[in-house]
């Protein structure tokens, strides 16, 4: 890192302005949604033809099947399914 | 945002389970995170939504394949990167256009830039709390004088001055002159 004056100091400051903060309070309710992660899991992997609902449309499958739209929820499964 | 522990103790205790851990873990990298795809990759809104979501998402769930837990920092910054880059593909597929390898690699020297941005924030972080909110409430929230002023009770008339006295506080930090949480006082 080179020196810093404080007119450099303050341009730096102003590059990281607050991400919103309801973005920032579904990335931290994830442990939150680890729970029903796991039970979704569980489901597909017991039922072949769940699974396959899910891998084909996410959203559709957990609405058809009662769960709440949990943002954090999702993301957990897009990235579970993604990685199997 | 005063940050007392290190990334390694923060990223220690988020494996094991520690939620409290993981909320701040998530406040001190989602302005690097958000900066890096609407900065550097000049992402829509809603991709960078999706992207900033999916970022944390994938951390969460692979927080122990994380080899050296000091480098959770790099670690955020090349998946950020990896999946703005994939949104970028997947949308100039459905329209390309003649800027497309340019606008994939993201702006290098953003991406530096932000860096040093990161490393201001955590400098800033460790300063008074006095100095750490009017800098960040005036230059990254871009609240005005009057605003500030009445956040935190204190005449309009002031507030230059105080910026001043503490980026100078700042500017000292960084050439070793004092300690973050010094003794002397900018109030």
């Amino acid at each position: 890192m080179t020196a810093f004056d404080e007119e450099r100091l303050a341009r730096l400051i102003r590059a990281l302005p607050p991400a919103p903060e309801a973005w920032v309070r579904a990335a931290q309710e994830l442990p939150l949604a680890r729970a029903g992660l796991d039970e979704i899991v569980a489901r597909a992997e017991a039922d072949a033809g769940f699974r396959a609902r899910l891998v084909a449309d996410l959203e559709a499958a957990l609405e058809a099947e009662g769960y709440e739209r949990d943002p954090a929820l999702m993301e957990l499964l897009k990235v579970r399914f993604k990685s199997k | 945002m005063a940050q007392t522990l290190s990334d390694s103790e923060l990223v220690a205790r988020c494996r094991a389970g520690d939620q409290q851990a993981w909320a701040e873990l998530v406040e001190r990298f989602s302005r690097y995170v958000y900066a890096i795809s609407v900065q550097a990759f000049r992402l829509p809104d809603a991709d960078a939504e999706d992207v900033f979501q999916e970022v944390f998402a994938r951390a969460y769930e692979h927080l122990d394949k994380l080899r050296d837990d000091a480098a959770v920092r790099p670690w955020l910054a090349q998946l950020t990167r990896r999946l703005c880059i994939d949104r970028l593909r997947a949308s100039t597929r459905e329209r390309p256009t003649a800027d497309e390898e340019m606008e994939l690699a993201g702006s290098e020297e953003t991406l530096t830039m932000l860096e040093d941005a990161l490393t201001v924030h955590e400098a800033l972080a460790a300063t008074p709390e006095h100095c750490r909110e009017i800098l960040d409430r005036f230059f990254a929230r871009d609240e005005s004088y009057r605003t500030i002023g009445e956040a935190l009770d204190l005449p309009a008339g002031t507030i230059a001055s105080r910026i001043s006295r503490c980026l100078t506080r700042l500017r000292e930090f960084f050439e070793g002159r004092t300690q973050p949480e010094g003794s002397s006082s900018t109030r």
